[in-house]
């Protein structure tokens, strides 16, 4: 029986996680090494590491991070943010990166979801969608959610993964930071529309939202969190924990 | 030292890394007589696997690497590498494998239920089905990482564990100095060090 996965992401800047992370044990918290060390000790299925830097600098910054991260770390690594090509994709791959999550980049064109699969293969091509209602329409928005594509989301989902990507992660912006659980209805929907496994992100506050998160949807393979993770408020061993004795298969 | 065979095809960097990890020697090359003189053989792989094959065999390396199994040397293959292992892959037309493995590789569709998706992607548990060098350090329910769209079938008898997935898939295979697993040991945490580290004390 495959489990369902737990993934914490990463925001890393300059080579640095960013937004405030509060751990005792750890020697430097901003430190995408540790932390990633620190979330693959303690029952972290998968890491995702987001690259929020603008510069070029901090761009190569990042891949000697990844690097460092990959060769301490044995779980499997997606990375996100700035993939714009597929010069993109060699550059983290060859660090270590296990996928490769796509997100304003295939919005900006399309055909890199095709090309990247064909050359790495669909397992490999993540479809990011940073998705919000606008008059009851499910809409896409691009640049890190602040700009409406006009685009309706679940033709574009489906689209990705025709053209090859392997997996979604949806991120819904109504839910998103509210901490008020998961957006079950936009996952709901997306998880009807394809086949591929469906990362549902946004809205986690406790370990009951994703109690309720795989009990109603089934389909949906992962969650994905961030600050619930980072600022200890759940603890992956504990959340394992109850969804085990709820009956939704983990590793442990 | 132990030789990651290099023939183009997939990244080798966190296989590599994973023997560091356990204090092993490791060199990622696809020279002939690095991998003659290694101690044992690490068949990696990602892809297709006609493409696979057919660079295995045009670069002269498949026939370095079986005539070096052939004389004893441990072998693992991983994922593709695994499957490479087998007579012979119906993934996308018919494509010959190295005949290491007694068996064929098949669509993973042909048998699991209509409603599991395409591809077996995540952690699933191993259950073994013989006693194997290779699982000394693991307990039978030891979760691992999977990627894959095809499986080795009518291979029963060097079968070592299988995972569930509507259906039982092979999930490693061993036979005498050669073995294969269908996951990503290097990907699969402390239990996919602990097999590395198993295979690595195989007496060569």
């Amino acid at each position: 029986m495959i489990t369902k996965r737990i993934i914490p992401c990463l925001d890393v800047k300059n080579g640095r996680v960013v937004k405030g992370v509060n751990f005792e044990g750890l020697s430097d918290v901003s430190s995408p090494v540790e932390l990633g060390k620190y979330y693959s000790d303690n029952g972290a299925d998968e890491l995702v590491f987001y690259d929020i830097t603008a510069s070029s600098e901090g761009r190569a910054l990042f891949t000697d991070i990844l690097k460092e991260v990959a060769s301490t770390i044995f779980i499997p690594l997606t990375v996100g943010g700035g993939i714009n090509t597929l010069d993109d994709f060699d550059r983290v791959l060859k660090c270590g990166a296990d996928k490769v999550s796509v997100n304003s980049g295939a919005i900006k064109n399309p055909d890199l979801i095709y090309q990247a699969a064909k050359r790495y293969g669909d397992q490999c091509v993540v479809l990011s969608a940073d998705v919000k209602r606008v008059d009851g329409v499910f809409r896409v928005f691009a640049k890190g959610g602040r700009e409406n594509t006009g685009m309706e989301a679940i033709s574009w989902i489906k689209r990705g993964v025709d053209n090859g990507a392997g997996e979604i992660v949806l991120n819904s912006i109504d839910t998103d930071g509210v901490k008020g659980g998961f957006d079950l209805e936009m996952l709901s929907k997306v998880c009807d529309a394809v086949s591929v496994p469906v990362i549902a992100s946004g809205g986690a506050g406790n370990i009951q939202h994703f109690v309720e998160l795989f009990n109603t949807l089934p389909k949906v393979d992962a969650g994905l969190a961030a600050s619930i993770f980072h600022f200890g408020e759940v603890k992956i061993s504990d959340l394992k924990e109850q969804l085990f004795k709820n009956g939704i298969p983990v590793r442990r | 030292m132990v030789v990651i065979v290099d023939y183009g095809v997939g990244n080798l960097f966190s296989l590599a890394s994973s023997f560091k990890a356990i204090g092993v020697d490791a060199i990622v090359s696809g020279d002939k007589e690095v991998i003659e003189s290694a101690e044992r053989i690490i068949l990696p792989g990602v892809g297709a696997f006609g493409d696979a094959s057919d660079k295995l065999f045009s670069s002269g390396l498949a026939e370095v690497v079986i005539d070096q199994a052939k004389k004893g040397k441990p072998l693992l293959g991983i994922c593709l590498g695994m499957q490479l292992l087998f007579d012979k892959s119906f993934e996308y037309g018919e494509h010959k494998g190295l005949s290491l493995i007694k068996g064929e590789i098949r669509p993973i569709e042909e048998v699991i239920p209509k409603d599991y998706k395409i591809p077996h992607i995540g952690w699933n548990a191993l259950q073994f089905t013989k006693k194997s060098e290779l699982f000394k350090y693991l307990n039978d329910g030891d979760f691992v990482y999977f990627v894959h769209s095809f499986y080795g079938t009518n291979c029963n008898e060097s079968v070592i564990a299988t995972s569930e997935y509507g259906y039982p898939l092979t999930a490693a295979v061993g036979d005498k100095n050669v073995f294969g697993c269908q996951f990503h040991p290097e990907k699969s945490g402390e239990v996919g060090l602990k097999i590395l580290k198993a295979f690595c004390e195989i007496n060569a």
